[in-house]
């Protein structure tokens, strides 16, 4: 094969949607309700282990457990709420792939806000400032002639 | 001038903070359950299944539950230490084997010295979860009232056992 067509391939998984593996990562549970549900919620938690995967793309052991728990709570009738709190108390706030709001998060969740902001801030600054450098500004006879110096003409006549 | 000033100063600030990153290490987590009650668990003996070990049996003792597997490679690196510590009789080590086979668990501990009080056997990793364990090996340090006082997260270090897990030991013991 070749490195082009290689590519192509890598390309072509790469953007497969994360969900695609996971939903192939988790065994076919009777219940298909049960079963978005057990997918849903492993797509939310992080694979503590792998980190940049979430539990339902990882296929580490503990991935593995930590499914099986998820599953095993939903069929004893335990809502989405009490799962996700069962993985947090364990494994904490990191598990979340969405971390909640909190004093400690806050510049996590402003953090892009304030960076446009201030990137519009800036901007703005920046074209205030340049308002003063009219392009059509007339030159002084000295510019003028000093340039014609350097363009080696002699000269030249004030522009209409 | 300024204009040099500005850019310059936020690519030092930026600096700073990639180099402070470089220092971290993603794999530690800040683990949830230090200060609160250990996980209630009761589980079999590894060398001898018929007795069973609970979490309530070291009430009134401060003591380390060591996560170990006979396939953990790291477990190899930080067991002379434990060997070491356990040689001390400071602490009382208990060894949590986690998802191992009973035999090879058993093997593992004749070749490499056994330094736990007792280990049990946690085979499908149920207590590991409990505990919140991700990256065997993994070390807890429990009071007298049966907290979780510390976690090391990965194989222990001299530095480790000697800066902080011997000291907090030997002041809860105290306590």
């Amino acid at each position: 094969m070749s490195v082009a067509a290689l590519v192509l391939v890598a390309l072509w998984v790469g953007a497969m949607p994360a969900s695609a593996f996971g939903a192939q990562a988790l065994p076919t549970m009777e219940d298909p309700i049960a079963a978005t549900r057990a997918v849903r919620l492993s797509d939310q938690l992080r694979c503590l282990v792998c980190q940049n995967q979430t539990i339902a793309e990882s296929n580490a052991e503990l991935a593995l457990d930590l499914r099986q728990k998820i599953r095993e709570q939903i069929a004893a009738g335990k809502t989405d709420d009490e799962i996700i709190a069962y993985m947090v108390d364990r494994y904490g706030d990191f598990v979340l792939y969405r971390p909640p709001l909190k004093a400690t998060t806050l510049l996590l969740w402003a953090g892009p806000g304030l960076l446009f902001f201030g990137g519009l801030a800036v901007l703005v600054r920046v074209l205030r400032s340049r308002r003063g450098l009219e392009p059509g500004a007339p030159l002084s006879p000295e510019d003028r002639e000093r340039a014609a110096r350097l363009l080696g003409a002699g000269p030249t006549k004030e522009a209409p | 001038m300024n204009k040099l000033l500005i850019p310059l100063g936020v690519f030092l600030v930026l600096l700073t903070f990639l180099f402070l990153g470089l220092g971290l290490n993603p794999r530690e987590i800040p683990s949830p359950l230090i200060d609160k009650p250990a996980p209630h668990f009761k589980l079999a003996q590894l060398q001898d299944p018929t007795r069973t070990f609970a979490t309530g049996d070291m009430k009134g003792q401060v003591w380390l539950l060591n996560v170990w597997a006979s396939w953990c490679v790291s477990c190899r690196e930080e067991h002379p230490l434990l060997v070491a510590l356990g040689k001390t009789k400071l602490v009382p080590i208990i060894g949590l084997n986690y998802k191992d086979e009973a035999s090879a668990g058993m093997k593992w501990l004749s070749t490499n010295g056994d330094p736990y009080n007792l280990s049990i056997v946690d085979r499908d990793g149920r207590v590991g979860i409990d505990f919140g364990v991700y990256g065997v090996p993994e070390t807890f340090v429990i009071d007298k009232n049966g907290t979780i006082r510390y976690k090391q997260i990965g194989p222990l270090t001299a530095a480790a056992l000697e800066q902080k897990i011997v000291p907090l030991v030997r002041d809860l013991q105290n306590s």
